[in-house]
C-alpha cells in the first residue's frame, strides 16, 4: 500500500483545506519558481525519464508528447489544453482533482505551460460539473489574486488559465472534438493528420492532456524522476487514481502504486468484493471502453498498462467496474451499447450506423430473442467498426461487446435457448401468411 | 515530387497530394462519396480506405492523408500504399454495409436511379445480401425550397450539400443537427435556400436524397439524350448539357468547364427549361383589324413585305435581343444592309458600349480564371451575385483563400463575401479616380488590380463618362499593363458580346435602338423584349420564341428557336467564343432565326447569299475570323483603351443600380416558367414559404 507521503493527492476526499493556503501548507506550491528555472528542456527530460503516461486512457507518454511541441514558435501562439472533459463511464478520478485538489491542477498547468510555450491554457471541463467547475475557477481566481497566474506575475512566467465549460457530450472528451468544441463549434473529432501539435486550437500548436497527468507532473519534478519511477513495473511507473464502482464493500477513489494486483486494490480499500471471491463475475478494469474481463482471471491481475493488455483488456482511466454474480452480464453490455449509440456524433458511417446496430442486436440478446448466428454476426461488425472510424469512439464501442462475446458466450447462448424454450412452452401457435 | 507505390506500381505525384489522388494517378479505382475535389475534405464517409504498408495496423482514409504524410520504409523504399487487399476490401464491404442498412434501398422509385454513387458502388464495391434485420431509421422529409426536393431517409451524411452551400454558394443555412444515428440533414426553420446555386446540390449529392423538384418523376436518365450546349441566361456562358426526349427537354445539367463555371451553373440556367414549353409562338401571327390573328408564313412575309415596300432604308430598324446567337444577328445585319438601313443596335439597355473604343473596352478582360490571380478587386455598378452568379462564386473562391481586399460602388447587396462600401455613385468613383481614400492605397498596391464594371454603371446617360473615368481609374493603379488587364466588363446579356463583336451598332448617321422606336417606320426585333415599347409607333416584326412584352405589341411575329432549338454561336463576357448546339426541334412551325431571315431577305426581294448555315458560318468567319476560333478568346488589344479615357463628359451626381431587377425573371424564357415565377414570388416575400 502507498505509504501516505508518497500521496500526490493529499487531499483528493476534501477532508482538508483546499484553499491556496491550504494546498500550500500540504507542499503545493512549492519552489514552482525553481523548477521554471531549471528551463524547458530540464522539464521534459525530467517527465520523460518518470515514465508517465497519458492517465486519460491511452497511455500516451506524457513527456513525448510534450516534446512534440515546436522548440520556438513560428509566429503562432502555442496551447495547452487540460482534458477535463471526464464523461468515461466509471470514472470519477478527475472530478475529485478538481473539486478537492484543484491547485495541482493548477500548478501543473503552469509548468506543462511552461514547458512546451504556451502562455494560454485551457480546461475544458464536462457540462455536467457545475460545482468541479465552480471549484476550480474559485481557485484559479485565489492565484489570481494571490499573483501565480497572470502577467507579471511571482513565477516570472506569463500565463493565463481559462476554464471553459461543455456542454455534455461524451465525444468532447477526444482531444480533437474537444478542439472543435472550445473554438465554439460541432464537437466532432478531426482528421488526424494533422496532429494538435502541428494544428491545433485555432490552427495554431495545441497539447491536450488528461487532468491527472497535468496534476501529478508538479511533484514528479519536485521529488524527481527517480522517486516516481520507484513505483510500478518498468513501463508502468508511478502512482495513479483509480476509481473502482460496483460491487465492492466500499467503493471509492484511491490513490495507489501501479502495477499492484487486483486483488491487493480491492482488499486494502475497498473491502473486498460483495459476497466474497467466490461472488465475483467480472471486471472491466479501466472504464466503459474496455472489454470485460472473467472473475477468475481478474484477481491475479497486475493493474497497470501492460499487465491488464496480455488479459485482452486494458488499463483505460483506471475505473474499474466490479461486478459479482448477481449482475446481468448481457444487459450491463448492452446498456454501454445504448451509451455509445447516444453519444456517437455522427460524423463517420461505421460509428454512426454500427453503434445502433450493435445495441438493437444486443437488445434482442438480453432477452434471448436471437438466432446463435448472430453472436458471430454481431462480433464480426464490432470488428467492421473497430478501426474504420475517424476518432476511437467507434473502437470503444466495439471493444465492450467483443469483450463480451469473448468470454461470455455460453451465458448468451443459453438466453437463446431459453428463449427459444419458453416460446415453445406456452404451445406454439402456427400461423398462415396472409 | 513525392515517390510511392501503389499496388506495386511506382509512381511519382506532386507532395501535395491526396493518397486518393496519388491512388487515380496510379490507376486504382477508389470509391469515394464524401469527397469532391472542389470542397473541403470531411473524410466521414469511410470508403476511400486504403491500406498503407508500415503503418498502423488499420485502413487510412486516402481522401484526408497526404503523400506527404507517408513514411518511407526502414531502408529509405518508397512508401507503399494498396487498394485491393483483403483488408482495402474487407473494409469497403463493411462500410458499404452499414450506409445500406438505413438505407430505404427504394431505388425503383427514386430519381437518382441509374445516376447513384451509392447504385453504382454498391455494384461495385458491396456484398450481395445485407444481415440487417433490426427496422431502418425514417427521417422526415425537409422543405428547403422549390428547386430541391427531398428524401431524407436516402441519406448517407456525407455533408457534400453543407459544405458546398457554406464553401461555394457562401450561405449558412444548410447544416446537420443531432448527432449519431439521429443527425439530420436540415435547413432547421425549414425556409427555402436563397442561394441562385443552390440546384448544385441535387448534382453533388451522391443518393436521391437531394433530387431536383421540377425533375421529380418525370424521366430517367437512360431514356434522355444528351446534347452539350452554351447556357444563354446570363453572359457568362456556362457549359450545360441538355437533356432531352423526344423533341421535350427535360433537364438541363452542368457540364465541368475549368475556364468559366468549373462545374457549377445557376438556379436560373438549371430550371429554366419549363420555360422552354410555355408561351411559345409555334405558328406566324399577323394583327388584322388590331387583332394578332393566326397566318400562314406567306401571309406574314406578305404582310412584311408590304410594310417595307416603298420606306427609305433610313425608316427601317432592327434592334436584336439578349439570346440572340450571333449567326442570326449578322444575317439581320446583312438583311439591313441591302435594305439600306444604318438603324441597328444589339443595346436594348443604351449602354455606353461601343465596338469603335476596341475591343479591350466592353471584355471582361482579366477572364472569369483571371479572378483568381487578382489581389485587388473594384465592382462598380454591378451585383455580379444576379447579373452572374457563377461568376460572383469565383469571385468567392477567390475571396476565401484571403489578401483579397474587396470595394464597392453601387448598390449595398448582400454579395457572398465581405467587402468595403465606397459608395453609392460616380462621386465616390471620381474620388477614387483623384486617389482620395483607403481604397485607391489598395488598389495602386495590388499587383494585379481588378476593376468590374456592370452595366448599371454604363447603360445611362453618363455611361460613357463613367467608362472613361474607371478606364482613367484602372491606368491609374496599373491595371492595365502588357500581361495584366484587369478592366473587366460584366455582361448580362448573352447576346450582347457577339452583337458588339458583329459591330451590330447604328452605322454612319443610324439610330439607336431608342431612338428607333419612335424613329423609324418599320421596325425589325430579333428576341428584343427588353424595352419599354409602349410609346413605339413603328409597324413592328417580331422574331422570336415566346409571347411576351413585344410580341404583344408586335404587328408580325415570326415564330423562332430557342437557344436549345438551334445551333448557334454566342460570346460570353470575356469575349470567349463558344457554339450552342441543338437538341430538339422548335415546336409547330417555329424556324431558326437565320433561316426565317434569309426566307424573308428572299420576299423582299434582297436574297441573302446562304443557303445553309455552314454557308452562313463560312461568310461569317471569312467577315470576322475570330468567330471560327470556338472556345478561345481572341486577345484584345487594351493600348485602345488609353484614347478611351480621354472621352466622355460630365458624370451626374445619381447612383448606380443593377439592370437585374429580379434575378429569375430576367428573359422571356424566365418569364414563362413557373418554377422561375415560384421562385421569384419567394425571394420577393424574402424566402417565406407559408406553411402548408
Amino acid at each position: 500500500m502507498l505509504r501516505d507521503q508518497d500521496r500526490i493527492f493529499t487531499n483528493i476526499y476534501g477532508l482538508k483545506d483546499k484553499s491556496l493556503k491550504g494546498a500550500m501548507a500540504r507542499g503545493h506550491w512549492d519552489g514552482t519558481k525553481q523548477l521554471l528555472e531549471k528551463g524547458r528542456d530540464w522539464i521534459i527530460n525530467e517527465v520523460k525519464a518518470s515514465g508517465l503516461r497519458g492517465r486519460g486512457g491511452a497511455g500516451f507518454p506524457t513527456g513525448l508528447k510534450w516534446s512534440f511541441m515546436p522548440k520556438e514558435s513560428d509566429g503562432r501562439p502555442h496551447y495547452l489544453v487540460v482534458n477535463a472533459d471526464e464523461s468515461e463511464p466509471g470514472t470519477c478520478k478527475d472530478r475529485d482533482i478538481m473539486r478537492h485538489d484543484p491547485h495541482t491542477l493548477i500548478e501543473g498547468c503552469v509548468i506543462a505551460s511552461f514547458a512546451m510555450g504556451a502562455h494560454h491554457a485551457f480546461i475544458y471541463v464536462r457540462g455536467e460539473f457545475m460545482r468541479e467547475r465552480e471549484a476550480l475557477q474559485a481557485a484559479i481566481d485565489e492565484c489570481y489574486d494571490y499573483g501565480l497566474l497572470g502577467k507579471n506575475n511571482k513565477l516570472g512566467y506569463d500565463i493565463d488559465i481559462v476554464v471553459h465549460h461543455g456542454a455534455g457530450a461524451y465525444i468532447c472528451g477526444e482531444e480533437t472534438a474537444l478542439l472543435e468544441s472550445l473554438e465554439g463549434k460541432k464537437g466532432q473529432p478531426r482528421l488526424k493528420p494533422p496532429f494538435p501539435a502541428n494544428m491545433g486550437l485555432y490552427g495554431c500548436p495545441t497539447t491536450v492532456n488528461n487532468v491527472e497527468s497535468i496534476a501529478v507532473t508538479p511533484t514528479i519534478l519536485r521529488r524527481g524522476a527517480s522517486w516516481y519511477t520507484s513505483f510500478g513495473r518498468p513501463n508502468n511507473h508511478g502512482t495513479k487514481l483509480y476509481s473502482i464502482s460496483g460491487h465492492v464493500n466500499r467503493p471509492c477513489t484511491v490513490e495507489d502504486a501501479m502495477s499492484i494486483t487486483f486483488q491487493e486494490l480491492i482488499e486494502t480499500h475497498c473491502g473486498g468484493i460483495r459476497g466474497g471471491w467466490d461472488n465475483l463475475l467480472a471486471v472491466i478494469p479501466g472504464g466503459s471502453s474496455v472489454p470485460c474481463v472473467p472473475g477468475a482471471q481478474m484477481k491475479d491481475a497486475i493493474m497497470d498498462y501492460d499487465g491488464l493488455r496480455e488479459l485482452g483488456s486494458g488499463l483505460g482511466t483506471a475505473a474499474v467496474i466490479v461486478m459479482d454474480k448477481s449482475t446481468d452480464i448481457v444487459k450491463a453490455i448492452w446498456r454501454l451499447a445504448a451509451f455509445y449509440k447516444h453519444e456517437s456524433c455522427g460524423q463517420c458511417t461505421p460509428c454512426r450506423e454500427g453503434t445502433g446496430w450493435m445495441m438493437r442486436v444486443m437488445e434482442r440478446m438480453v432477452k434471448g430473442n436471437a438466432q446463435k448466428r448472430e453472436i458471430d454476426m454481431l462480433f464480426d461488425v464490432s470488428k467492421q467498426i473497430e478501426g474504420h472510424t475517424i476518432c476511437a469512439l467507434g473502437d470503444a464501442a466495439a471493444w465492450p461487446i467483443q469483450g463480451l462475446i469473448r468470454h461470455f458466450r455460453p451465458e448468451m447462448e443459453k438466453r437463446i435457448d431459453q428463449y427459444t424454450h419458453k416460446a415453445m412452452a406456452h404451445g406454439a401457435v402456427l400461423e398462415a401468411a396472409e | 515530387m513525392a515517390k510511392l507505390k501503389v499496388d506495386g506500381k511506382e509512381i511519382e505525384v506532386p507532395d501535395h497530394f491526396t493518397l486518393l489522388q496519388a491512388c487515380e494517378e496510379a490507376g486504382a479505382e477508389v470509391p469515394r462519396f464524401c469527397f469532391h475535389e472542389r470542397l473541403s475534405v470531411a473524410g466521414n464517409c469511410r470508403m476511400c480506405l486504403v491500406e498503407v504498408k508500415g503503418g498502423p495496423p488499420k485502413p487510412a482514409a486516402s481522401c484526408a492523408m497526404g503523400v506527404r504524410d507517408l513514411r518511407p520504409g526502414p531502408n529509405g523504399e518508397p512508401p507503399e500504399v494498396f487498394t485491393t487487399t483483403p483488408m482495402v476490401k474487407k473494409a469497403r464491404e463493411g462500410v458499404m454495409e452499414f450506409l445500406l442498412i438505413n438505407h430505404p434501398l427504394d431505388c425503383p422509385i427514386c430519381d437518382q436511379g441509374g445516376e447513384c454513387d451509392l447504385q453504382d458502388q454498391a455494384m461495385a464495391f458491396g456484398i450481395d445480401s445485407s444481415r440487417y434485420q433490426e427496422n431502418k431509421r425514417a427521417v422526415e422529409d425537409k422543405y428547403i425550397g422549390p428547386l430541391v426536393k427531398t428524401i431524407m431517409n436516402r441519406c448517407i451524411h456525407c455533408t457534400r450539400c453543407v459544405r458546398f452551400t457554406t464553401e461555394v454558394a457562401g450561405i449558412s443555412e444548410l447544416g446537420l443537427i443531432g448527432r449519431g444515428e439521429d443527425a439530420e440533414i436540415t435547413t432547421y426553420l425549414e425556409q427555402a435556400m436563397t442561394s441562385e446555386l443552390q440546384g448544385n446540390v441535387v448534382d453533388l449529392c451522391p443518393v436521391g436524397a437531394l433530387t431536383s423538384k421540377p425533375f421529380a418523376f418525370t424521366a430517367r436518365p437512360w431514356e434522355l439524350n444528351k446534347t452539350e450546349s452554351i447556357d444563354v441566361m446570363d453572359a457568362v456562358g456556362s457549359a450545360i448539357r441538355v437533356d432531352t426526349r423526344g423533341r421535350e427537354v427535360m433537364r438541363v445539367l452542368p457540364r465541368v468547364n475549368e475556364e468559366i463555371n468549373e462545374e457549377w451553373i445557376s438556379d436560373k440556367t438549371r430550371y429554366i427549361w419549363d420555360g422552354l414549353k410555355t408561351q411559345r409562338l409555334d405558328r406566324p401571327y399577323v394583327r388584322k383589324d388590331g387583332r394578332l390573328q393566326p397566318a400562314s408564313w406567306a401571309e406574314a412575309f406578305g404582310a412584311i413585305k408590304a410594310a417595307v415596300a416603298g420606306k427609305p432604308g433610313d425608316r427601317i430598324g432592327a434592334i436584336a435581343g439578349d439570346l440572340a446567337s450571333v449567326e442570326e444577328m449578322y444575317a439581320l445585319r446583312e438583311l439591313m444592309s441591302a435594305l439600306g438601313s444604318a438603324n441597328i443596335d444589339c443595346r436594348q439597355d443604351g449602354t455606353a458600349l461601343h465596338p469603335s473604343f476596341g475591343r479591350a473596352s466592353y471584355l471582361f478582360n482579366p477572364t472569369i480564371v483571371g479572378i483568381e490571380q487578382a489581389d485587388a478587386l473594384l465592382i462598380v455598378g454591378a451585383n455580379p451575385r444576379v447579373e452572374a452568379a457563377v461568376l460572383n462564386a469565383r469571385i468567392r473562391k477567390r475571396w476565401r483563400m484571403d489578401g483579397f481586399p474587396i470595394g464597392l460602388i453601387g448598390e449595398q447587396a448582400e454579395l457572398r463575401y465581405g467587402y468595403e462600401y465606397l459608395g453609392a455613385g460616380p462621386d465616390s468613383l471620381a474620388e477614387l479616380v483623384a486617389g482620395n481614400g483607403k481604397f485607391a492605397e489598395t488598389l495602386k498596391n495590388a499587383k494585379n488590380p481588378m476593376i468590374i464594371v456592370g452595366q448599371g454603371a454604363l447603360a445611362r446617360e453618363d455611361g460613357l463618362a463613367v467608362l472613361a473615368n474607371v478606364v482613367k481609374l484602372a491606368e491609374a493603379v496599373g491595371a492595365i499593363g502588357a500581361d495584366w488587364n484587369g478592366l473587366g466588363i460584366l455582361h448580362t446579356a448573352a447576346a450582347r458580346v457577339g452583337g458588339l463583336d458583329l459591330g451590330f451598332v447604328p452605322g454612319e448617321g443610324g439610330k439607336t435602338a431608342a431612338e428607333m422606336l419612335t424613329g423609324t417606320d418599320v421596325l425589325f426585333l430579333l428576341g428584343a423584349d427588353e424595352m419599354d415599347f409602349a410609346n413605339k409607333s413603328a409597324f413592328t416584326v417580331y422574331i422570336g420564341s415566346h409571347g411576351d412584352n413585344a410580341a404583344h405589341l408586335a404587328d408580325v411575329i415570326l415564330p423562332g428557336a430557342t437557344y436549345t432549338e438551334k445551333s448557334g454561336t454566342w460570346v460570353n463576357t470575356e469575349g470567349r467564343v463558344q457554339q450552342g448546339n441543338r437538341a430538339g426541334f422548335a415546336p409547330g412551325e417555329a424556324r431558326e432565326d437565320w433561316a426565317i431571315l434569309r426566307a424573308l431577305s428572299d420576299v423582299l426581294g434582297k436574297k441573302l447569299p446562304f443557303d445553309s448555315l455552314a454557308q452562313l458560318r463560312s461568310r461569317l468567319y471569312a467577315a470576322h475570323p475570330h468567330f471560327a476560333g470556338v472556345d478561345e478568346i481572341a486577345p484584345a488589344d487594351s493600348a485602345e483603351l488609353a484614347a478611351l479615357s480621354k472621352k466622355g463628359g460630365k458624370m451626374t451626381k445619381s447612383g448606380f443600380a443593377s439592370p437585374v431587377k429580379d434575378f429569375y425573371l430576367t428573359n422571356p424564357i424566365a418569364r414563362a416558367s413557373a418554377v422561375m415565377a415560384e421562385c421569384s414570388a419567394l425571394a420577393r416575400n424574402n424566402f417565406k414559404a407559408a406553411a402548408e
